[in-house]
């Protein structure tokens, strides 16, 4: 959803009938993305082995994951041995978007797509490549899709082994504070639509709220686990955004501001 | 980590993460009609992210002082709709800066 910014220029330069897109023009699109997860990874790496995973343990989880926000939530189920239902219900729920995600990119595919190609791809739909991709004028056909997600998944796992690696080798203050960046990512991507949209602001706050609350309140602490708090936080935040504003369902989308 | 503990837990998050992606990409091709449904799907991304992000990232780096002036920064960079990379960096800046003038004070 974030670095999308520089990304749109690209378009100028393909010729109407190539209308799937190029290999090519999808692999430019994805240096922006590749960039920055880099670094970000780079944190989840530091984060994944101050957790108690070996660097390759941490590479591995990249490598077969592509994502953030599940990624630190797997790896902190892994670090309180948490159960594989906790891991599966807390995957479902923070990678949910995905499905939509997946969902709406399918309206726009073209018929290069058959089933196979299609599942290839899913494995490296992230918010970024999801958001590119249904910025472009055109439909996206495979080769595009292909092309788009290869730098993004090459800069997610280089930059978690780099990060795993070094981290070891780095002062301790310097790690702590690389540590910071991948909430600052979550930060950046929250912050801008909570600005264009009330709803998006206060469901947010209300997550927060909640997520704060069995944190600190001893007996929920106890007694709910880091994973399945961040689970029921987000998900009764989002149904009293859904049921507190029924009228308003069109502003998630953040269309009505340009 | 001891094997034991992450193969297992390992496996079953690759394949949750996968099929979430998958199934709805190879199997479902028409579009969300009801707009509540929509709506919770389109807030799902932004209540995760917040949940995650507050307490954790106040202990993020074992001193709540350095934390915040992370957050703090992280905060005013995306609300200037700053990229996803300046506000990461920004915000390891920041913790960095703060980290330099505890160590100054606690001398």
């Amino acid at each position: 959803m974030a670095p999308e910014t520089d990304v749109k220029n690209s378009e100028t330069s393909v010729p109407a009938a190539n209308n799937g897109g190029t290999f090519h023009e999808g692999f430019k699109d994805g240096l922006a993305i590749g960039l920055g997860y880099l670094s970000v990874s780079f944190s989840f790496g530091i984060l994944a082995v101050s957790s108690g995973l070996s660097w390759w343990q941490a590479v591995l989880v990249s490598l077969t994951n592509i994502t953030s926000a599940g990624q630190v939530a797997g790896v902190g189920i892994m670090s309180a041995s948490g159960g594989l239902v906790e891991m599966i219900i807390s995957q479902i729920v923070i990678n949910l978007r995905y499905s939509l995600m997946a969902i709406s990119l399918s309206q726009k595919t073209d018929s290069s797509m058959n089933t196979v190609k299609r599942a290839l791809l899913a494995y490296g739909l992230t918010d970024e490549i999801f958001g590119v991709a249904v910025s472009k004028d055109h439909e996206t056909g495979s080769k595009y899709f292909f092309g788009l997600t290869v730098l993004p998944v090459i800069g997610w796992v280089l930059g978690t082994l780099l990060g795993a690696v070094l981290g070891g080798i780095f002062p301790e203050f310097l790690t702590n504070a690389l540590a910071v960046g991948i909430y600052g990512m979550f930060i950046s991507i929250v912050i801008p639509k909570a600005k264009h949209s009330r709803m998006i602001a206060i469901c947010a706050l209300i997550a927060c709220v909640l997520s704060c609350l069995f944190y600190y309140a001893p007996w929920l602490k106890a007694h709910v686990s880091s994973g399945f708090a961040i689970i029921i936080s987000a998900v009764i935040a989002a149904l009293a955004g859904v049921f507190c504003f029924p009228h308003d369902e069109e502003a998630v989308s953040g269309k009505e501001v340009s | 980590m001891d094997l034991k503990i992450f193969i297992p837990l390992a496996i079953v998050m690759a394949l949750t993460t996968y099929l979430v992606r998958a199934l709805p990409f190879t199997l479902f091709r028409k579009k969300i009609t009801n707009a509540r449904v929509k709506a919770f799907f389109d807030l799902i991304p932004y209540t995760v992210l917040s949940a995650m992000t507050f307490p954790a990232i106040l202990y993020a780096t074992g001193s709540l002082p350095t934390a915040c002036a992370g957050l703090a920064v992280a905060l005013v960079l995306s609300f200037m709709e700053k990229s996803l990379l300046t506000v990461a960096v920004g915000a390891c800046a920041a913790t960095l800066a703060a980290t330099g003038v505890m160590m100054m004070l606690q001398r």
